[in-house]
């Protein structure tokens, strides 16, 4: 399958046969998505596909200099989307296409559009950050976990996650923890629910226990690789029980 | 946002220089800085990758030699942002000149020419503020080069365009770099409207006819000195 692009894609990669699939976990901060794409690592592998698995700001070449840069104050939000972008595109062209080349599923905690969403709202134009990423490749499938705001602020408290960023605090749209959170993440959702039209993103339900969640992601992942629905209970576990997190 | 297609409306002056390396236009900016500053303008020096918060992350990737066209534009791109941000904008706002070695056009010559998709990377750059006057140095290419080799022993990698397995020699890569990107360069000229200098006629020449150009814009913006006149 030949590797598909948001825009003009990266040169020299462009008519790659892939022959893997990349799937993409998107949601909102708090709202479980680390942990559900941990256990859908551990069922693919365990059904024998080779799984890599990759998140925001983990390359080789602009970890350190994004680490850096997040710590200061000083940082204008367009450059930090632009060192996002050169994050992205460094893992896509030596860790993920390479992986996809040779067969490997990989499974991504955030894409492009946790990007767009948390750069929208942060005054950042729209359309110039759709056109500066396209060199991005086109997911096979993208899950976004949907959970509503209430539930979201239930969960985020319950894990003890009111920090700096999942509240928003550089917006300074509330002036206590809570009331940002909930400001900037209702912010969040709106351009999450916008994108899951524009990017036809795969909406699953994030509501119920991990394992209720968890089900629901390995059905749309079944239907990508084109397995049978006797697999999703596949000698794994669906997740485990953690209390607090059930319905 | 202006754009590199509108004329921005603050009260300073943004003059660019752009060409290959062994050009002359350093020699040239420095020569019109100096002038500036005698006629008493505040001027503000900025030059290509030199952003402080972007410069390490470049030096690794050049380092490891893990840069591609792609990552190769983008982090320039990053340090471009965030010097448009930090050292243009706010010297532009003061009402400063600001003399800029290098600009999005080197960006645009380049990564062109490292293969990198021509509308992107001017979408890419969409949100730089147009020069009021942008310098174009042609020379011919074994000008350019005889300059290069006189003061420079060995070539980086990616300054040679080693990237581009044009060569293994790194002499004959940058020229065939050299080559291509003037090439490039010469589309931008009619582009964006570049002021063409001849790079090879003599030194006094090329910076009488910059002084007159950047005279008349000045005059045309009625910008005045801020400080009196040095000696």
């Amino acid at each position: 399958m030949k590797a598909t692009f948001f825009g003009a894609g990266i040169p020299s990669l462009v008519d790659t046969d892939l022959r893997g699939k990349l799937i993409v976990l998107e949601g909102p901060d708090c709202v479980g998505r680390s942990t559900q794409t941990r256990l859908l690592q551990g069922w693919l592998e365990r059904m024998g596909y080779g799984v890599a698995t990759t998140s925001l700001c983990r390359s080789e070449l602009a970890e350190p200099g994004l680490q850096r840069a997040k710590r200061g104050t000083q940082i204008r939000r367009r450059t930090l989307a632009l060192f996002y972008a050169t994050d992205l595109a460094d893992r896509l062209e030596r860790q993920i296409l390479p992986a996809l080349q040779s067969g490997f599923v990989v499974l991504s905690d955030r894409y492009v559009y946790t990007i767009f969403a948390r750069y929208a709202v942060r005054g950042v134009d729209p359309d110039w950050l759709r056109k500066a990423y396209g060199f991005a490749l086109a997911p096979h499938l993208t899950l976004y976990l949907d959970l509503n705001l209430e539930a979201l602020a239930e969960r985020a408290l319950k894990a003890e996650k009111l920090g700096f960023w999942e509240c928003g605090m550089d917006l300074n749209l509330g002036d206590n923890l809570y009331d940002s959170f909930i400001a900037y993440q209702k912010r969040m959702l709106r351009q999450f629910s916008k994108m899951v039209k524009e990017f036809d993103l795969a909406r699953v339900s994030a509501q119920g226990s991990i394992q209720t969640v968890q089900r629901r992601l390995r059905r749309k992942v079944n239907a990508l690789l084109d397995l049978k629905e006797t697999e999703i209970d596949n000698g794994s576990p669906l997740g485990p029980t953690i209390e607090g997190m059930e319905d | 946002m202006a754009g590199l297609h509108n004329s921005h409306d603050y009260p300073g002056m943004l003059i660019v220089v752009e060409g290959v390396d062994g050009s002359g236009k350093s020699t040239q900016l420095d020569l019109m800085r100096s002038w500036l500053m005698q006629e008493g303008y505040d001027v503000f020096f900025t030059e290509w990758n030199s952003s402080k918060l972007v410069k390490r992350t470049t030096k690794l990737g050049k380092k490891r030699q893990i840069l591609t066209p792609t990552t190769f534009s983008l982090i320039h791109c990053t340090d471009f942002s965030d010097r448009l941000e930090r050292s243009i904008v706010p010297p532009l706002q003061a009402g400063m000149i600001v003399l800029a070695d290098r600009y999005v056009y080197t960006a645009f010559a380049r990564d062109v020419v490292r293969g990198v998709d021509r509308d992107w990377v001017r979408d890419l750059y969409s949100f730089a503020v147009k020069p009021d006057i942008g310098f174009y140095f042609s020379v011919p290419l074994e000008e350019a080069m005889q300059r290069i080799f006189r003061g420079r022993p060995t070539l980086k990698f990616y300054e040679a365009g080693m990237d581009l397995n044009m060569s293994r020699d790194p002499a004959e890569s940058f020229i065939k770099f050299q080559k291509m990107i003037i090439e490039e360069y010469q589309r931008l000229v009619e582009e964006y409207g570049l002021v063409v200098v001849h790079g090879d006629h003599p030194i006094e020449r090329q910076q009488r006819r910059i002084r007159r150009i950047v005279r008349e814009r000045i005059e045309a913006k009625g910008m005045r000195p801020t400080g009196s006149k040095k000696r």
